[in-house]
């Protein structure tokens, strides 16, 4: 379980995070939502240790952050930030491998590339897992990365707007990796998502913020909810249950 | 390219550099060498193939190591700074010890090196605007305000024709004697070889080493500890060469990926072959006199540079 415990950032000395506590049951997507600036992010970066925190604790399995080695915490959570940055010619394969490195240093053995194999055939990658990060498209090399996150084989699995720059086919494909990646590997997943009906259709809870506060948090069918998210959004957003589904009409 | 035709010409190239000179000494006479003829290998010959072979594959990897960790293609010693600051401590060392040691001389120019290099990181850290040809103009000009500095301070105290005598690389002057500080290079590239993979993975950028559990600030700081040391070591025995670590990297990039446990003896081998073919051809063009290496290796690098920068703005577009 990760605890968040009143836990505060700033930014020349406004705090962007103000005296959060959570609680991130395992084995289930958590997302964050919230308008821009609400904090999402940066509370994301600070639970993998990315972002110093100013006040506060965090524990993940009972244990706060600031006492894991590096390596020891690289093995049991991971973090993908949007990573359209990262232009460094490495081939699929390669990429997945330094999922190894916080077990191996990069010196990989027959288990680690065990590992490797299986996370390229689980994110359906091993046509392709020859050519080089600049030759994949966005969606292809989304799960590339997502792949190498699978071979680090953490408990938890943090990820930052993972569909940003996706397309609708792509990021629906994302998604349901992520779901099979708790379902049937029982892994703990969070993620900062923009898109609530993305939220809505594929995490179990939900937590709302905003001025970097949390203003609502819980089962997803009870934060997919025209009052609570005119309190998030300052909008009226009205929802239909749709295939089973709780959708936000947000558009007009 | 495989690394066995690389490794085919590196023979074949040291072997035309032992036997290319004003006296004459052919393969055949390897079995009656006269006095004189061993004298010539021994004191010229082979020091100037090996401190060639040093000097090209350490300044090479150096290149890549700085390229790999400013996660920018166009970033080198002579991009950067580094040789500039380099020079600078070289003068300081001469200003301050009038006849300083070789090696107290390599010291100030390395913690002037490392220094720059660290400035020159900084300034990259500010600059928002990250473009891929910006960046080593920054670089550039950066070098150049210490190299004006160097200068005024060494025509003050009459010492420009000492310090311009390291801004060309000459291999010319490497003799049995006055080379040997460059062996120094040596253990520098095992540990560039050891920190390899941590090297490939801190040029994905600080948040994704984190994520791997790397120590981001260190293996930086041993990287650029390494850059200043090989610039400076380079810089004494041999002088400028420029290009090198920028256009070596670059090519073995395009066939071989940035993942440095893939490229990095490639990129040692191609550095050392293209270094030797630059100094015979130097030394053949107006035999029985000798071009520096500064120039041939200027010019072809400069051709092939250009190259280089039209092809990422083709592929960037």
């Amino acid at each position: 379980m990760i605890e968040v415990r009143d836990v505060t950032k700033l930014y020349g000395g406004k705090p962007v995070v103000d005296s959060v506590s959570v609680a991130i049951a395992r084995n289930q997507i958590t997302s964050f939502i919230g308008p821009n600036g609400a904090g999402k992010s940066t509370l994301l970066s600070m639970i993998s240790r990315l972002a110093d925190k100013d006040r506060g604790e965090i524990f993940i399995n009972d244990r706060e952050i600031g006492r894991y080695k590096s390596n020891e915490l690289a093995r049991t959570v991971s973090i993908l930030k949007q990573t359209n940055h990262i232009n460094i010619r490495l081939t699929i394969r390669d990429l997945v491998s330094f999922g190894r490195f916080p077990y191996s240093q990069g010196r990989l053995t027959k288990e680690d590339w065990r590992y490797v194999d299986e996370a390229i055939r689980y994110m359906e990658l091993e046509d392709i897992e020859n050519k080089y990060l600049d030759q994949l498209s966005g969606g292809q090399r989304q799960r590339a990365f997502i792949a190498m996150v699978l071979a680090q084989d953490t408990e938890y699995v943090l990820l930052d707007e993972p569909l940003n720059n996706l397309d609708m086919k792509h990021s629906v494909q994302i998604m349901k990796v992520l779901r099979r990646m708790v379902d049937e590997l029982g892994k703990t997943v969070v993620f900062v998502l923009h898109d609530i009906n993305f939220a809505s259709c594929y995490s179990d809870y939900i937590v709302a913020l905003k001025g970097g506060k949390i203003v609502r948090e819980g089962p997803t069918a009870d934060i997919i909810d025209t009052p609570v998210l005119r309190e998030v959004y300052d909008m009226e957003i009205p929802i239909e249950t749709i295939g089973g589904n709780r959708i936000g009409i947000y558009f007009s | 390219m495989k690394k066995r035709y690389l490794t085919a010409a590196l023979i074949v190239l040291s072997v035309c550099s032992v036997f290319i000179g004003v006296k004459d000494i052919s393969p055949l006479d390897l079995f009656s060498l006269t006095e004189q003829q061993i004298q010539i290998l021994l004191v010229s010959r082979l020091p100037r193939l090996v401190s060639l072979i040093i000097a090209g594959t350490s300044m090479s990897i150096i290149g890549l190591i700085m390229q790999q960790l400013t996660r920018n293609k166009f970033v080198s010693p002579t991009t950067a700074g580094t040789m500039d600051s380099a020079r600078l401590g070289v003068l300081v060392a001469l200003m301050l010890f009038t006849s300083a040691a070789p090696l107290l001389k390599m010291a100030v120019a390395f913690v002037f090196a490392l220094a720059g290099t660290i400035v020159f990181m900084k300034i990259l850290d500010k600059i928002k605007f990250k473009d891929a040809i910006f960046i080593p103009l920054v670089g550039l000009m950066f070098g150049n305000i210490i190299s004006s500095i160097t200068t005024f301070f060494a025509y003050k105290n009459n010492l420009i024709q000492n310090i311009s005598s390291w801004l060309q690389g000459d291999f010319s002057i490497v003799m049995k004697g006055r080379y040997e500080m460059l062996y120094l290079s040596i253990p520098l590239m095992v540990i560039a070889y050891l920190y390899a993979n941590r090297f490939t993975v801190a040029g994905m950028g600080e948040d994704f080493s984190k994520n791997l559990g790397l120590n981001y600030r260190q293996v930086v700081n041993i990287g650029l500890i390494l850059v200043a040391a090989v610039s400076s070591v380079v810089l004494l025995t041999i002088g400028t060469i420029p290009f090198l670590g920028l256009i070596i990297p670059n090519i073995v990039s395009i066939y071989r990926g940035d993942n440095l446990k893939n490229n990095l003896s490639h990129t040692a081998l191609l550095g050392a072959v293209f270094v030797i073919a630059c100094d015979i051809l130097g030394r053949v063009i107006i035999y029985p006199y000798e071009i520096p290496i500064g120039l041939t290796v200027g010019v072809i690098g400069s051709g092939i540079f250009l190259y280089l920068l039209m092809r990422s703005r083709a592929y960037a577009s």
